[in-house]
């Protein structure tokens, strides 16, 4: 009582969310909340994060908030945004203004690289005022951890399960970042949970950018991923500093702000705290996987000047 | 002051008047000369909507969604594989309850691939909460896009509604219409006020998933507002009438306009344009003395069962003729109407004539045909018939048939 860490009266996140502990999705959606503030309306396709905030009549949302379906949260929010600039235009009143008002997505991997594709890079090439965050826990959650094109490969999950004649995922996460870039946008970043005031830093010089915006922000997944709750931002931590998934900043075209590294750890620290890799560690063959991860974070070094 | 123009220029003009702010757009024959006429309007300032080129029907659905829960007045056209891939969305924006207004020029569906026209597009969406109005010429075409704002946009409706005219036939035909003035559309159609919407200064939360113990409850009230639609759009069609001079099936609520049936013994019921030829032979049978006449729903969804029931009463015999057939049954209209029938306790005997799928002509013969068979079961009990004798294909070509495949 009294004690203002329990007092959520202001806060546009609310407790009471079904999320899981230690979920990377949920801290995403404080953090976002925190910078955007009030003055924002936020579209977000089906998945985790949907279904455990707002279980009708509940809704942890308080910022005006949507949700229409799976594969078409850039587009709803593109929608969203030319009503706002139309009203602006044709003074219309009864609406905030269209300089005042926070457009934006925040979906998960699923939504975003695979069955929302097509809506996200219709959004980003029309120049919509969006601001897309991806939280990333690298597999299909919600359904219950089924491989997306995020997923790394050596990732068991539910549809990639590790047996006799499977290490896991056996296909490449794919680039979204760089996906990104090629429709030309101003500013992308990435993030992890594990540094929540760098990615809080992005979003808000993001919101300052006229035009569309993608974050990409490593979220993990207790429960998908096999791990202690109490580990999910060590996890995020080690992710960063074996340059599996290195945070930077993209502007115009041009990586300009690295995480850098004194001394990248083994990959093997980050998936040995995993159930998801632990096949790794005991399949004949596992080593094989582990070498090809640990040359991805080297490629990953390199490519985008991790290294110290 | 009438004009002669084509049937998209037509729903183009009607469009410009209602002065949607989001008009998502993409190309699909032959509904594209809808969208290109408004990209025209705004390329020259006559329309100051927001024109958003999308990537798929699929996000212009969406990006109207997205517009629609904002609050703004949205326009899109679209018809066959466009309207499928739309499909999911416009499910989903009458269960959110958001007002859509759509045009579409209705095509058959694949495969095989054909551009031309039918009603298997817009029957396949019969179960998602969206009304559906079908033209029969241009100028309803033009004014039913009014009346679907109307009724879309009225707070106790507050649905996506599909303004439906037969693909080509209608769409690329030249007709005079008269375009709505600025002071009567006015006069008409109010600006929107919407009943939520998502400005910040008043934060909500739309779309929320519902466990088992809400959902029925959630659907049966969209179940309601659809069916609500009904006295709305009968509201409408007679302020329209007052308004324009215009009159659409006042007798029947503005959903069943009639043609010489008051004392039919043979009704033929049909959708959309085909209509007008059907008025042709229903005026060569009344010249012969014969009393056949036609009812025509205007509105397929909310279904008009009462204003049908009270059309058909009194026939001895009725002949559903529709270009949709629900595969492994029969067209959707025949399936409704005996079912509206049945319920009525009538024993009307009803044929089901499939005609004109995929663009296919129909001719004054062929609905002479229809007419003569209609003519032979006058009077028989339903029963009597046999179910594979209901269904008739006006005509089928059996020489491009297999004999395993009849």
């Amino acid at each position: 009582m009294g004690d203002d860490r329990f007092n959520h009266e202001e806060d546009l996140f609310c407790p009471g969310h079904r999320a899981c502990p230690g979920c990377g999705a949920a801290l995403t959606s404080k953090f976002v909340t925190e910078v955007t503030g009030p003055n924002t309306i936020m579209s977000m396709p089906t998945g985790c994060m949907e279904v455990t905030t707002t279980p009708y009549p509940e809704s942890a949302w308080g910022i005006s908030w949507i949700h229409n379906i799976f594969e078409n949260a850039a587009a709803v929010a593109g929608g969203i945004e030319r009503a706002y600039r139309s009203f602006k235009r044709r003074g219309k009143k009864g609406y905030t203004d269209y300089d005042d008002v926070n457009f934006v997505v925040l979906a998960g991997d699923g939504a975003t690289f695979d069955i929302g594709i097509r809506s996200l890079s219709g959004m980003m090439e029309r120049g919509h005022d969006v601001l897309y965050i991806c939280y990333d826990n690298e597999a299909y959650m919600n359904t219950g951890i089924q491989r997306s094109s995020s997923t790394p490969i050596g990732a068991s999950t539910t549809t990639s399960p590790a047996g006799k004649e499977s290490l896991g995922e056996d296909i490449h996460k794919k680039d979204m970042p760089s996906i990104a870039a090629a429709h030309g946008l101003e500013y992308i970043a990435t993030a992890s949970i594990a540094y929540p005031e760098d990615f809080k830093k992005k979003v808000e010089k993001a919101l300052e950018i006229e035009g569309p915006k993608y974050i990409q922000i490593f979220a993990p997944c207790p429960r998908g991923w096999r791990h202690e709750s109490k580990n999910s931002i060590k996890i995020a931590r080690l992710a960063v500093e074996t340059g599996l998934y290195p945070i930077y900043e993209m502007e115009n075209g041009e990586i300009t702000n690295v995480k850098k590294l004194k001394e990248r750890k083994p990959v093997e620290e980050y998936l040995k705290a995993q159930g998801r890799f632990k096949h790794l560690f005991k399949q004949e063959g596992g080593d094989k996987v582990v070498e090809e991860l640990q040359s991805i974070a080297d490629h990953n070094a390199k490519k985008i000047g991790i290294d110290k | 002051m009438t004009k002669i123009m084509t049937g998209y220029e037509a729903v183009a003009e009607a469009v410009k008047a209602c002065n949607p702010d989001v008009i998502p757009a993409y190309p699909i024959t032959p509904q594209t000369d809808i969208v290109e006429r408004i990209s025209e309007m705004v390329a020259d300032g006559e329309l100051t909507s927001e024109y958003v080129r999308v990537d798929s029907e699929f996000n212009a659905a969406s990006t109207a969604i997205g517009a629609s829960a904002a609050g703004a007045r949205t326009f899109t056209a679209t018809c066959s594989q466009g309207l499928k891939l739309m499909s999911e969305p416009l499910f989903s924006a009458a269960g959110m309850r958001l007002p859509l207004v759509l045009a579409i020029a209705n095509r058959s569906l694949s495969a095989p691939l054909s551009i031309w026209g039918d009603h298997t597009d817009t029957f396949a969406e019969r179960d998602g909460g969206m009304i559906q109005f079908y033209a029969e010429d241009l100028q309803e075409a033009m004014d039913n896009i009014a009346i679907a704002y109307r009724v879309a946009e009225d707070k106790d409706i507050s649905l996506p509604a599909l303004s439906c005219l037969d693909g080509f036939i209608l769409t690329h035909v030249q007709e005079e219409v008269d375009p709505f003035t600025q002071k009567e559309i006015e006069e008409f159609l109010p600006e929107r006020d919407p009943v939520n919407t998502l400005d910040p200064s008043d934060p909500t939360t739309m779309g929320a998933y519902a466990r088992p113990e809400h959902w029925t409850e959630t659907r049966y009230v969209v179940h309601r507002a659809v069916k609500r639609s009904k006295e709305k759009i009968g509201k409408a069609v007679e302020e329209f009438a007052d308004i324009f001079d215009r009159e659409y099936g006042l007798e029947y609520n503005g959903l069943v306009e009639t043609y010489r049936a008051d004392d039919a013994e043979v009704l033929i019921v049909a959708l959309g344009s085909v209509c007008g030829t059907t008025r042709y032979v229903v005026d060569e049978y009344r010249d012969m003395g014969e009393k056949v006449g036609m009812v025509r729903p205007r509105v397929y969804r909310p279904f008009p069962e009462k204003e049908l029931a009270r059309a058909l009463e009194g026939a001895e015999s009725i002949a559903v003729m529709e270009k949709d057939i629900s595969l492994g049954y029969q067209g959707g209209l025949a399936i409704d109407i005996k079912s509206m029938l049945y319920s009525n306790g009538s024993k009307i005997p009803v044929l089901n004539y499939i005609v004109g799928l995929a663009g296919r002509d129909v001719s004054k013969e062929n609905i002479r045909n229809v007419v003569e068979g209609a003519k032979e079961v006058k009077g028989k009990d339903p029963t009597d018939l046999d179910f594979d004798d209901e269904e008739r294909w006006e005509p089928l070509r059996k020489e491009l048939i297999s004999e395993d495949d009849m």
